[in-house]
């Protein structure tokens, strides 16, 4: 008979697990506590199919060094070998801030003052987005070999994408910190207001990697249209332009969800704080999004691999 | 105690994107002697492997045998629980171990050491684990002060001397072995052949796939012949690799009388 969880130890942790449920630990060959054990079958209950796509989801949370450690082993092999490393990503974007700057504050002729400092961290902000968002729609395809030869939770193929743009993010932040230097800006106690806001960003984001992955290992038109979209939002979203700039109905601006989310994280460090139809919208859309995205997640899992 | 049951499994490929990428497998399929079908949603599927139904204990040693295309990799695959089955159910218990890559996540652009905490960390290792398997590593591969130099200036030798050295650093209760891992040059073989027999016999239960007919007679208990994703044959290595070798002869020199 398999042993598959020593009995006394179960009950002492008050374990209430039944046959079943234990029959579909795949996701447990990571604990070495007692001998995994993986169970498939064709015919998936909704319940089961939920089960695995949990114990997916919670395996790569216990597996969050290797997220961490992939992560930052990608950023030193894209940079090996050059001399500024991955500050180079700071000083593209420190160029990119200042010729833009220059250029937007002559045209629409706003006081540099106000408008470099918004300007610095709305960029940063969007490349954050952009990147995570076109680097999502290459989750899985991009890692078709591991995918195709390991059984590693899919969560962590997007946690690692989103640990990624972080470390990009926490590079580019050397800019927005010269910049309101510079300038003299102190957002004050308003700035905490972002902890939050960084929570919202980090579950869509992980939620966005893996609708988009598996959206797109199935359906590869998706990512030129994604591209598309995102070009658009650049341009509809006030990431370049002040809100302020909106005469009639800037109200209705929380209604994109881009400039909701965008707000919760940049109103905060410009020391304002987001009114709360902002809020409401940020928090809605990211509910939106993550159900959505565990809904296709519990759906297509056990069919990932064969779309590669 | 390590336990391996597959009951009726059958995987379908679905061919779903209309482009040369599909057709390019479509032709491979073909070529390979697959059937394609059609499944209930009407979608070109390719059957890998159909109603395959055997079930593994303690102490056996199972080897694949069948022409290219017959479903060996695959059924590795679904083994590891890569592929979810399209019919029937598997079930694996105990720790499992499959070597289905030569250089599977390595990356080019690290170094040897990172390599091997990546492997260690892909394998849930600890961290004092993930040291002793550098360790180990160093030893076999004998890789010298290039384990701190990116893969990329390896030598083809070297490259296959860590992955191979990374695959059998870990002593699994139930391995899955594809073919690729005996290939090698010889000189390399005879130090790795010791290596791989180790972990081959602290293995509860194996399953070897491989074109090596010896290898599959002195290692294996029980050998399963796959064709077109079918169990053609189950039984004891001789007489199954008797049978195997047999058809095989005949199709080579008559052809027509096989197709």
């Amino acid at each position: 008979m398999p042993r598959v969880l020593p009995v006394a130890g179960a009950e002492w942790i008050g374990y209430r697990a039944t046959r079943m449920q234990l029959a579909l630990q795949e996701g447990a060959s990571r604990s070495r506590a007692f001998e995994p054990v993986l169970a498939l079958s064709a015919e998936l209950s909704l319940a089961s199919r939920h089960h695995l796509a949990r114990n997916d989801l919670t395996a790569a949370i216990r597996n969050y060094r290797l997220c961490w450690v992939l992560a930052c082993l990608d950023i030193k092999a894209r940079y090996r070998g050059s001399l500024l490393g991955p500050f180079w990503l700071t000083l593209s974007t420190a160029v990119m801030v200042s010729a833009l700057g220059f250029l937007y504050s002559t045209l629409f002729r706003t006081n540099l003052h106000d408008y470099l400092p918004f300007l610095a961290l709305s960029l940063v902000l969007w490349g954050f987005v952009q990147n995570l968002v076109t680097e999502s729609c290459t989750a899985f395809t991009s890692q078709e070999g591991m995918i195709r030869s390991l059984a590693m939770p899919f969560f962590v193929y997007a946690g690692c994408i989103v640990l990624r743009n972080v470390l990009v993010l926490a590079h580019n932040i050397v800019v927005i910190a010269v910049v309101f230097a510079i300038f003299a800006i102190w957002p004050g106690w308003a700035a905490l207001a972002i902890l939050p806001a960084a929570l919202v960003w980090l579950v869509d984001g992980i939620a966005v990697a893996v609708a988009l992955g598996a959206f797109c290992a199935r359906f590869r038109d998706v990512p030129p249209i994604v591209a598309s979209v995102m070009q658009i939002a650049f341009f509809v979203t006030p990431i370049i332009w002040k809100p302020e700039l909106i005469q009639h109905g800037r109200r209705f601006l929380p209604v994109n969800p881009f400039f909701s989310l965008l707000e919760i994280v940049r109103a905060p460090l410009l020391g304002a704080l987001p009114s709360w139809q902002v809020w409401v919208s940020a928090v809605g859309y990211s509910a939106v999004i993550c159900a959505a995205s565990w809904v296709l997640f519990v759906r297509v899992r056990g069919r990932l691999a064969f779309w590669l | 105690m390590a336990q391996v049951e597959l009951d009726a499994v059958s995987i379908d490929f679905p061919l779903y994107h209309g482009n040369a990428r599909s057709l390019k497998r479509t032709v491979v399929a073909a070529a390979a002697g697959r059937r394609l079908a059609t499944d209930p949603q009407h979608r070109v599927v390719v059957q890998a492997l159909r109603g395959i139904s055997f079930a593994l204990g303690p102490g056996d040693r199972l080897g694949l045998i069948g022409g290219n295309g017959a479903g060996k990799t695959t059924l590795l695959r679904t083994m590891a629980g890569i592929y979810a089955p399209v019919h029937g159910r598997i079930r694996v218990v105990g720790q499992l171990h499959a070597l289905l890559d030569p250089s599977l996540g390595m990356n080019p652009e690290l170094t040897g050491r990172e390599n091997i905490m990546l492997r260690g960390l892909y394998g849930g290792l600890s961290r004092g684990r993930i040291s002793q398997l550098e360790e180990d590593v160093q030893d076999f591969a004998e890789l010298g002060e290039f384990i701190d130099l990116p893969l990329r200036i390896y030598s083809a030798g070297m490259v296959v001397r860590l992955g191979f050295a990374l695959a059998t650093a870990i002593e699994p209760q139930v391995l899955l072995m594809d073919e690729w891992f005996l290939a090698g040059d010889a000189g390399f073989m005879d130090k790795a052949r010791a290596r791989l027999e180790r972990m081959v016999s602290g293995a509860e239960i194996l399953v070897l796939s491989s074109h090596q007919h010896d290898i599959i007679a002195k290692w294996c208990t029980r050998v399963i012949w796959l064709d077109q994703g079918r169990i053609v044959a189950d039984g004891e290595p001789e007489p199954v690799l008797q049978q195997y070798l047999g058809h095989a002869l005949v199709r080579s020199e008559n052809p027509l009388a096989a197709a």
